[in-house]
């Protein structure tokens, strides 16, 4: 496969890919800092963004392996994390990092965070201890099938003590090893003064064991390892399905550092140099290029160009930016390059000031309790209740001998069966967020859907939100002028002409001496007449008056014109969503950073009352201060880094795809594609998802309701136990299923 | 009853067989990208990855 044949099927797949903010400037410099080396080997990890499918990994990785000094390529899907090792220099990072970047994907410095590590550690341990549970619990029951199907007098009392012994030799190896999740948890609860919902399950799997290994040396006739192990293995199961669920929690704190772990041009004494751009300090000067963002706050010295500052205050058109002029980090340079003055080192930019504001919000966030959680505290008390007046009450009153008193209690402790209760949630959860994935919707943490299910207000941004965030010609022409238009505007990369370009598909006309005008426009030549697209004031009528419309302006020979209009589309369904929110009862409010007319036009289109236009970021925050204030539950809906704190403060957020990375780290969820439907059907799914939890337990109450009186009568044996606690998982798990069906 | 006393350490054998089976797919980290192992079910490279085309 030559390198050009993979272009060309990167191309075609690079419509299904999302676009990715693939930076133009031309030399990949930095990375040989962060390689390591072991062994004469190198090795680097890198992040990479717009992978979204098969083929997107085995480009990139067979892009690099045909390389002929690479040893490793492999790509992590679940964390976008690149790894790859190469016999050679450090310097070399640079140009298997530019190769990937010539994919179309974008790469960055991958900062290993501590964090990222543990969750990792934690997971294969719970695995682990899982599996060795199951594998433990399955050669019990080896044993248990025998005990279970026959009587002491058929099969002699030294067969059934042996199979004892073997199912004590199984399980007490186990339960020490595989019950350490529910010890820990347990141990620290009580230090801290506090019972949790592990202290019961640790005392029930130490007595059980105990216990039945007292049985096994006295030839008593029952014994509990079977048990024990099954209410570990299905336990974990619910732990190990929770862990994932919740394993990426919405990240603030991280976020500047990715902002600012690119590299930035500066020229010094003349030469340019790449710099993190977390080391520029003022007075440096940073150069610019056309289509990468701005690193720092500052001021223009030279070049003259036009800034997209849609993600930092929501305006959809770019401004004109001249020398001498003012501009913010995380605006995007769009025309020509620039040399700007570093006005503010990075951490003291407009930029950091609203990381801030979102690491200030993360924090302000009320710790939500989760239903299981509740349910937890309600559970221990009442299970060591039943067990204690079941082992006082037969020692007392049955005048039973302590041994068989504590394995009454021991049985209680053990049929209260926990396991449905720890099975309740995560598997709903699971189903749910599998089934949202496939629509597109990537649900972050299990309790986001909680959370979402109850909200009573719902807060949308306007641009590229309510909207696609993407202009698109709205007016109708003749052929001919908007293929002479479109042929001049391929020139430019102003997101008119980009817009007026994708408005036409046919061929192009071959344009000669073309020039860019920043801020004004394109001029050409075309069979020996003059062309300009550009503004109005610079092609039309200087007397006709100004109006608010999106528009490009085409002159021929300064005499016929044609006026083209653009607006940012609404998505296909947002005025239909809209309503259909509003009908569920929600309160419905639009707030952007975009003028106040094209705010209101926009929420009378979609039938929003409230709505607020012009705010800047600390002050959007404020009103959901307020809402939160006056006790609402909010769910925001965002994408641009005025949204950010925003969506890091709400009860709940969303954020599409096309957001920037910062709001998709802050939002709980993200939800891909043009439409605005999967924001309605997700909030539908966390109500069903809510409804089967609390179906489960209702159904785990039940059947303990029926249960305990069992275990209290001394009436459980093994047998019972194995049944009632595979019975109620299964019905359990058997209920959330019912997710599928429902619409 | 006999027959038990090679049965169930046979039986006991092949479980453990399986849970170092099961603790060496962890260590190697085949469950660290579950998703990515979904979409490489796709890929029709019949190229092993230890030879290279120059």
């Amino acid at each position: 496969m030559d390198a050009q044949q993979t272009k060309q099927d990167v191309q075609d797949d690079l419509s299904v890919c999302r676009e990715v903010n693939a930076s133009n400037s031309n030399v990949v410099s930095g990375y040989e800092s962060l390689v390591q080396n072991q062994d004469d080997v190198n090795e680097l990890s890198v992040l990479v963004s717009g992978v979204h499918c098969a083929g997107c990994i085995q480009k990139i990785e067979s892009s690099l392996l045909n390389e002929k000094n690479i040893q490793n390529a492999r790509l992590n899907f679940s964390t976008n994390r690149l790894n790859f090792s190469w016999n050679g220099t450090a310097e070399n990072a640079n140009d298997y990092v530019a190769l990937v970047e010539k994919l179309g994907y974008g790469v960055q410095p991958y900062d290993s965070e501590a964090e990222q590590n543990e969750s990792k550690n934690e997971e294969r341990f719970l695995l682990l201890c899982l599996g060795v549970a199951g594998f433990a619990m399955g050669n019990i029951m080896l044993m248990s099938f025998g005990l279970w199907i026959t009587s002491t007098e058929t099969m002699g009392v030294a067969t059934r003590d042996l199979m004892h012994w073997i199912q004590a030799l199984i399980a007490l190896p186990t339960v020490a090893f595989a019950g350490r999740p529910f010890f820990r948890s347990a141990l620290k609860a009580l230090s801290n003064g506090h019972t949790n919902m592990d202290v019961p399950i640790s005392l029930a799997l130490v007595l059980a064991s105990g216990m039945s290994l007292f049985e096994t040396f006295n030839h008593g006739e029952h014994v509990y390892f079977d048990s024990a192990v099954m209410l570990m293995f299905f336990l974990l199961i619910g732990r190990y399905l929770d862990f994932r669920a919740r394993k990426q929690a919405r990240s603030t704190a991280t976020d500047l550092l990715s902002t600012l772990s690119g590299f930035a041009s500066v020229i010094a004494d003349g030469q340019p140099q790449k710099i993190l751009i977390r080391d520029l300090k003022e007075e440096m000067i940073v150069r610019v290029g056309a289509g990468e963002k701005f690193p720092v706050d500052g001021q223009v010295i030279e070049g003259q160009t036009t800034v997209d500052t849609s993600l930092v205050t929501g305006e959809t058109l770019p401004r004109d930016l001249n020398t001498g002029e003012e501009v913010y980090a995380g605006t995007l340079n769009m025309s020509a390059p620039v040399s700007v003055r570093v006005a503010k080192a990075a951490d003291d930019s407009l930029l950091a000031d609203i990381v801030r504001l979102m690491e200030k919000a993360g924090q302000g966030q009320a710790k939500y309790v989760r239903l299981a959680d509740r349910a937890a505290k309600l559970y221990t008390p009442v299970v060591h209740t039943f067990a204690a007046i079941s082992f006082l009450g037969w020692l007392l009153i049955g005048n039973l001998g302590w041994q068989d008193s504590l394995m009454i209690a021991v049985t209680v402790l053990i049929i209260t069966c926990p396991c449905a209760l720890g099975l309740a949630v995560p598997v709903v959860q699971v189903l749910a967020t599998g089934r949202l994935m496939k629509q597109g919707v990537l649900v972050k943490s299990g309790d986001a859907l909680e959370r979402l299910s109850v909200i009573d207000t719902v807060m949308l941004d306007k641009t590229g939100t309510l909207t696609l965030g993407d202009l698109q010609l709205k007016s109708v022409h003749d052929a001919a002028l908007l293929q002479l238009a479109a042929s001049l505007a391929t020139y430019s990369q102003h997101p008119l002409s980009v817009a007026l370009c994708k408005a036409y598909d046919g061929d192009l006309l071959a344009i000669s001496n073309v020039q860019d005008h920043p801020g004004m426009g394109l001029e050409g030549v075309y069979e020996g007449q003059k062309i300009r697209l550009g503004s109005r004031a610079w092609c039309g009528d200087q007397d006709q008056a100004e109006t608010e419309n999106i528009e490009l302006w085409l002159d021929i020979e300064g005499d016929k014109k044609e006026v083209f209009s653009f607006e940012d589309t609404l998505r296909s369904d947002s005025i239909d969503i809209v309503s259909s929110l509003k009908d569920d009862g929600l309160d419905v409010l639009l707030v952007s950073g975009d003028r106040q007319s094209v705010v209101e036009d926009l929420a009378k289109q979609t039938g929003i009352d409230d709505f607020y236009a012009e705010k800047k970021p600390q002050q959007k925050f404020e009103i959901l201060e307020d809402m939160k204030g006056n006790d609402k539950n909010v769910l925001m809906v965002g994408d641009g880094l005025n949204d950010a704190p925003v969506l890091a403060g709400a009860n709940v957020s969303i954020a599409p795809g096309t957001a920037i990375d910062m709001a998709q780290n802050a939002a709980d969820i993200v939800f891909m594609g043009d439409k605005f439907v999967p924001v309605y059907d997700t909030y539908k799914t966390a109500k069903m998802t809510q409804k089967l939890v609390k179906q489960n337990f209702t159904l785990a109450v039940l059947y303990n309701i029926v249960a305990v009186p069992l275990a209290v009568m001394g009436m459980v044996t093994p047998l019972i136990a194995a049944i009632a606690m595979s019975g109620s998982s299964l019905i359990v798990i058997a209920n959330s299923f019912r997710l599928r069906f429902m619409s | 009853m006999s027959v038990l006393i090679y049965l169930i350490p046979i039986a006991l054998v092949l479980g453990c067989v399986g849970l170092v089976a099961f603790v060496w797919s962890l260590r190697s980290g085949q469950y660290d990208d579950l998703e990515g192992a979904a979409h490489r079910i796709l890929f029709d490279d019949d190229k092993k990855p230890d030879e290279k085309s120059d």
